[in-house]
């Protein structure tokens, strides 16, 4: 009877997608552990939370109280050592979010549990977790096995599993907060939204994506000929916006954009997951790298193994060709 | 202000053909090149960059092999004082929380008032170190670090969120600042700073350093090739005919 607790992520009111996943991944487990699922909700007027999470888990225990309003590492981490001391669960999952990345390896160190981070799998067999993590850019997974413990904690990373639909009724548990205060040496102040540019890639049809593959400032000239021709829009990954090249407003990715274009042309990018979060539901994806074993090409609907170099200019030429 | 940054030493495999060693629990690593893992080279200039407003020295820690020691001299070209490196090769299997716990015992009778981590490394991507060093060193931390502004008193502090959200943070040192990319420019190293960096002392310490060796919470089982998903469909040729045949398909989705 394995139980498994499934922490709750919401942020400025609203649950965010991977607590679905977490749960319905959860729940996957307990079929086969014959546990039961708990949904942790710790939050402030969580009512609004509880009358949709209920379906999705066998049990839900809430803290509610204002201090819980926005994420604190300090102040969640006081309430979850109590709750998992306490219900002494098989296994813990939190999402591999801006969120849970703060909070589990601290939690789970306080707690002395074995854990890890950014699972893509995880397997029960008895009392042990073997779990799939990527390694190497993506270029090789891992079986990595935890050790030996009576309670685990992990986190998932979002996209492992798809959000089903729940039909429980779950039991909903109260308890009171442990604690009513941030911490002088750790406050969450407020949230500050991303800068609006001048050119919205999340409404192009079009999008040519340019990498790191460009390799300097001064080539992303090509890249602009490239997509204007086409009559698109350029956007990009992280490391152009770290360099400064392109404004944030340009990123797509899990800390930049989620896009849907027609079309989008990744030009000498990888295809990091988090790059591929924001793309991946584009119509038509075409990706030109030079190394084929490039994770992008397992997104991509049509891969060229080249030098962007030379196939951007032949490629721009023939589609000014065409439009004539 | 005394401050201390953690660096390690990854292979890059971004553009690299990646290859599964005998043992089958690491890749080939003879042919990759190394260099320091991209967060770390940012976490280290928000160091440099505090150390040049208000003073102070700043300490760079690697736990890895002997060429660790090349990486942690880039660092002193840059603006590091002092240098450590713990021998990887005497721990055996390490995983983030290993590595922060050996970490700890190698810093912990140094002052500090920051430590700065990268938020993840390439090579794991365990996202671990930072927040586990803060939690055993008894000091609070923040990953993703996107802004880091000292005051008075206080440190304002930004996380990036999904989807380029900020969370504003106010804290108080000491603390752990696992830093996100693009935070900074990092600076590069002049010739003169590499060529004076290289006579510089680096303290090296081992296991008999190290009071108990701590456990592990992962063991690797073995690597393997991720299973390909929904591959590419492949078009080749010159990069004419190949731009001839694009060039059709994006017209046959009407886009053109
Ligand atoms: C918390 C977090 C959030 C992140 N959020 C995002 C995000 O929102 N968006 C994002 O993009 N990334 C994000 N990242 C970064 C992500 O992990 C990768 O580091 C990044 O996506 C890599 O960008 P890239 O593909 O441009 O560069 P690289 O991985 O360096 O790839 C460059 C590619 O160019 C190819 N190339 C080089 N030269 C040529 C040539 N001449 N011709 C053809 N191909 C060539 C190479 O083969 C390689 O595949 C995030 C990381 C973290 C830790
Ligand atoms: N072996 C190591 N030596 C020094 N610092 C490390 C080491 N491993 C990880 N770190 C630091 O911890 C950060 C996060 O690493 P990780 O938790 O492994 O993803 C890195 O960016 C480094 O700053």
């Amino acid at each position: 009877m394995a139980d498994i607790l499934a922490l709750v992520e919401h942020r400025q009111g609203t649950i965010r997608d991977i607590t679905y996943e977490l749960l319905t991944y959860g729940r996957k487990l307990t079929e086969k552990t014959g546990g039961k699922l708990t949904g942790v909700v710790l939050g402030h007027n969580t009512d609004r939370y509880t009358e949709t999470l209920k379906k999705h888990a066998h049990r839900l225990v809430v803290v509610d109280h204002e201090v819980f309003k926005d994420f604190n590492a300090e102040t969640y981490q006081v309430a979850l050592v109590d709750i998992i001391k306490k219900e002494n669960p098989f296994l813990t999952l939190i999402g591999n979010t801006a969120f849970g990345i703060d909070l589990c390896p601290a939690l789970a160190t306080k707690l002395d549990i074995p854990f890890t981070t950014d699972c893509i799998g995880v397997e029960i067999a008895d009392t042990r977790v073997k779990l799939t993590r990527q390694l190497y850019d993506g270029k090789m997974d891992a079986h990595v096995r935890l050790s030996d413990s009576s309670s685990y904690m992990l986190t998932l990373r979002s996209g492992t599993c798809a959000a089903e639909e729940g039909s429980l009724a779950a039991e909903i548990q109260k308890i009171d907060a442990p604690v009513t205060n941030q911490p002088d040496y750790k406050k969450f102040i407020e949230y500050i939204e991303a800068a609006v540019g001048d050119v919205d890639i999340t409404k192009a049809d079009v999008l040519v994506g340019v990498g790191r593959g460009i390799k300097e400032q001064a080539n992303l000239a090509m890249i602009e000929e490239f997509a204007k021709a086409m009559g698109g829009v350029v956007a990009c990954s992280r490391p152009i916006v770290d360099a400064n090249w392109l404004p944030k407003d340009r990123q797509v990715g899990s800390s930049g954009k989620t896009v849907k274009p027609k079309l989008y042309i990744a030009v000498g990018i990888s295809g990091a997951f988090q790059h591929i979060a924001g793309m991946k539901s584009a119509d038509t994806i075409i990706a030109i790298n030079k190394d084929p074993n490039a994770p992008i090409f397992n997104e991509a609907d049509y891969g060229i193994v080249d030098d962007l170099f030379k196939v951007v200019p032949a490629l721009k030429n023939k589609i000014m060709e065409m439009k004539q | 202000m005394e401050l201390i940054v953690c660096i390690k030493r990854v292979p890059q495999t971004a553009e690299a053909e990646v290859k599964i060693d005998d043992s089958g629990k690491d890749i080939v690593k003879d042919r990759l090149t190394f260099d320091m893992n991209e967060a770390d080279s940012y976490a280290l200039e928000e160091a440099i960059l505090l150390k040049e407003k208000f003073g102070g020295a700043i300490t760079a820690v690697s736990l890895g092999t002997a060429e660790a020691e090349d990486t942690l001299r880039i660092a002193l070209a840059k603006g590091a004082d002092n240098a450590i490196r713990i021998k990887a090769e005497e721990f055996g299997e390490l995983d983030g929380y290993k590595t922060a716990m050996i970490i700890k015992e190698a810093i912990k009778d140094l002052k500090f008032d920051a430590i700065f981590t990268g938020c993840m490394a390439t090579d794991d991507s365990y996202y671990q170190v930072g927040p586990v060093l803060a939690e055993t060193l008894g000091v609070p931390h923040a990953t993703l670090v996107s802004k880091i502004e000292l005051t008075d008193k206080k440190v304002h502090v930004n996380r990036e969120l999904e989807g380029g959200l900020i969370e504003h943070l106010e804290m108080s040192l000491p603390a752990v600042f696992a830093v996100q990319t693009g935070i900074n420019e990092p600076r590069y190293a002049s010739l003169i700073a590499i060529r004076r960096a290289a006579a510089k002392e680096i303290k090296v310490l081992g296991k008999d350093d190290i009071a108990s060796e701590p456990k592990l919470n992962s063991t690797l089982e073995e690597l393997f090739v991720p299973p390909v998903g929904k591959r590419a469909e492949f078009l080749t040729g010159t990069a004419d005919e190949v731009s001839a045949r694009t060039a059709e398909i994006i017209k046959e989705k009407g886009l053109i």
